[in-house]
């Protein structure tokens, strides 16, 4: 039996309840299968009709919940949904048994049926189920309740839903992403904290530009964000409430503090300290506030990042004559040069929520490189390439990365524009998320239902 | 009197001669109209200062007639023998200017990654403060801030923007007085 009991995670702002869960017949044969790993399969053909309205107040969301499920799977590059003008008949209702030979013609290997209706309170309620075309099979399906405002997050855990059935991985719809807005040109630019969804909605700025700020990354467990700002021309890290707004600095330091990441259970931040020019990581604990030296070097230690289990911490060092990869155990021992290829300069590793791989910016012949390794620094593969390229994060499945990308600019500065792409694992499917304005530096959240 | 050579032949030079490239004559000149005057040669920055409209002690002083800034190599932080010269002009100008403090900026160019960078531009202003601390000036006086590769002295992706952006930048500290 299939049943949707899905925790969300609390966000002050959105609230979000299921009030159903769905029984459903469990498909002993299901004849749908995508495996990422094998990403060079044919993306699989859905169809996705606009949702049946229960009212005509629901008309507009109906249409608009469905778009949003069919540009998610789309943007996977796993799913092709079908051009709705060529379809041949129209879900007439969820507890009717849809007319599969209306959708054998398309190829249509999967159906999603779904329904949006406002409650007398005005809540929006959304069910849905997948349907195996060929099987004649459902799949799953669910239901959830809330706020028309959250409309949005509706779609995106249905997405979410019909991903996970059909690949077998969890989904990444329903997230986030803070990066750093960028205007105005390069000697002078401005910089901006911002939030948006993974899809590019809902965006919002989070600082004004008046300080510079950098590299902020999500917390694991909190509507938080640590980052980097020049308040007072002193470079520090800082946490930061998405929800609030209110702000701490990390420490008391006379030095430059960077390149803050949590551990994976939130309770800590690692970080470099620069003292005296020699940057070296260390890691507070956010309940206690002490701090631990973890690297004595005189040389360049920085870009921590813990792996999920938070035993281990990868980082890039030059002690050995220029940037590489190392990895340490979580109290700084054992500290060992992993990336071995000569001819290149590794920066800004980080962990994947998987554990099996550690991605990488990589600088070799001129160029700049997005890639990953596993955590012994064997099986290197590069996934993107270009002019500058810079700062992997991963989607918490681990199957997707994010990166920004710099073209060149020319003598009176013009070009050098920034932008986010997203990128599967397979190196396969890259794709510019579009920001209101140009931008760097992003960091997935991470799931927001568990 | 030094010549303030075309932009042209300072990247040939470069790129001949990457880590011996640091002149500072060539460096003030990237930052607008107010650096485009050489500065004078030798130490003797209380008289070099009359006459080029800047006040004494001033930044623009500091920037006309001392030189603000030195140069550094692909991905170094050692000072050459030109920066050395500088960085002992900017000792001697602190001495004639008791009550002026330094934040030293240290920059990188924009061919490394952001947090390297950062590290790397604190490496470069830690390497002019450190000597001019082995000079006598008193460390109290001199701070530092990284900017990595976030202020570019002059825009564009080519090898001389990134020789001129790889700099340590002597600014009067807003404390001073």
């Amino acid at each position: 039996m299939l049943s949707y009991t899905k925790k969300l995670r609390r966000r002050t702002t959105v609230l979000l309840t299921l009030v159903a869960a769905l029984m459903l017949p469990t498909i002993a044969h299901a004849q749908i299968d995508v495996g990422v790993d094998r990403f060079t399969v044919e993306p699989l053909s859905i169809a996705v009709p606009d949702f049946i309205p229960g009212s005509a107040q629901a008309q507009k969301l109906a249409v608009d919940i469905a778009t949003v499920v069919a540009e998610d799977l789309e943007r996977s590059g796993l799913f092709a949904p079908l051009d709705k003008r060529a379809f041949l008949s129209r879900p007439v209702g969820l507890a009717v048994r849809p007319n599969f030979v209306n959708w054998k013609p398309l190829n249509a290997q999967a159906l999603v049926v779904g329904e949006a209706k406002l409650s007398a309170e005005g809540q929006l309620s959304a069910d849905f189920r997948l349907w195996d075309v060929f099987a004649e099979q459902p799949m799953t399906g669910l239901s959830l309740t809330t706020s028309p405002s959250n409309w949005r997050r509706v779609a995106h855990l249905i997405a979410d839903a019909i991903y996970e059935r059909i690949t077998g991985e969890r989904g990444y719809f329903d997230t986030r992403i803070v990066y750093i807005s960028e205007t105005g040109p390069a000697e002078k630019r401005i910089k901006r904290l911002s939030i948006m969804d993974q899809d590019g909605s809902n965006h919002r700025f989070l600082s004004d530009g008046d300080t510079l700020v950098l590299t902020p990354r999500f917390s694991p467990t909190q509507q938080e964000i640590t980052y980097l700002a020049y308040f007072n021309n002193q470079p520090r890290v800082y946490l930061f409430n998405i929800d609030t707004g209110e702000q701490e600095v990390l420490g008391d330091f006379p030095g430059m503090t960077f390149a803050p990441r949590f551990s994976p259970d939130g309770n800590q931040v690692v970080m470099s300290l620069a003292e005296n020019g020699n940057s070296d990581v260390n890691v507070m604990d956010l309940r206690t506030r002490q701090v631990r030296r973890l690297t004595t070097h005189p040389s360049i230690d920085t870009s921590p990042s813990f792996s999920p289990d938070g035993r281990q911490i990868v980082f890039e060092s030059d002690r050995g004559g220029s940037q590489q990869l190392y990895v340490m155990n979580a109290d700084g021992s054992n500290q060992h040069r992993i990336s071995f290829k000569s001819g290149g300069r590794y920066g800004t590793p980080v962990w994947s929520p998987r554990g099996d791989l550690i991605a990488f910016t990589k600088i070799q012949s001129g160029l700049f490189h997005i890639g990953v390794m596993r955590p012994d620094g064997s099986g290197e593969r590069l996934l993107a390439k270009g002019f500058l390229v810079e700062s992997p994060t991963w989607a918490p499945n681990g199957r997707v990365l994010m990166f920004f990308k710099q073209n060149k600019s020319d003598a009176k500065g013009r070009g050098g524009n920034s932008r986010l792409y997203s990128i599967d694992l397979t190196g396969q499917n890259e794709r510019e998320i579009i920001t209101p304005v140009e931008a760097s530096d992003p960091a997935w959240s991470p799931a927001s239902s568990r | 009197m030094r010549i303030n050579l075309p932009v042209v032949v300072a990247a040939a030079f470069l790129l001949a001669a990457c880590t011996s490239a640091s002149d500072e004559g060539d460096g003030s000149s990237s930052d607008g109209a107010a650096t485009t005057t050489p500065s004078s040669s030798g130490t003797n920055v209380a008289t070099a200062s009359t006459g080029s409209g800047a006040k004494p002690g001033s930044q623009l002083d500091l920037e006309i007639n001392v030189g603000d800034r030195v140069l550094f190599g692909f991905d170094q932080s050692t000072l050459t023998q030109d920066a050395r010269t500088t960085v002992e002009r900017w000792g001697a100008w602190l001495e004639v200017y008791p009550a002026n403090r330094l934040v030293i900026e240290g920059h990188a160019d924009e061919r490394g990654t952001r947090e390297y960078n950062l590290a790397l531009g604190e490496r470069r202003a830690n390497a002019a403060r450190e000597y001019l601390v082995s000079l006598g000036v008193d460390p109290n006086r001199i701070k530092t801030v990284s900017f990595g590769k976030e202020r570019p002295a002059i825009p564009g992706s080519n090898e001389n923007a990134y020789a001129q952006n790889r700099r340590s930048v002597a600014v009067l500290d807003a404390a001073t007085n």
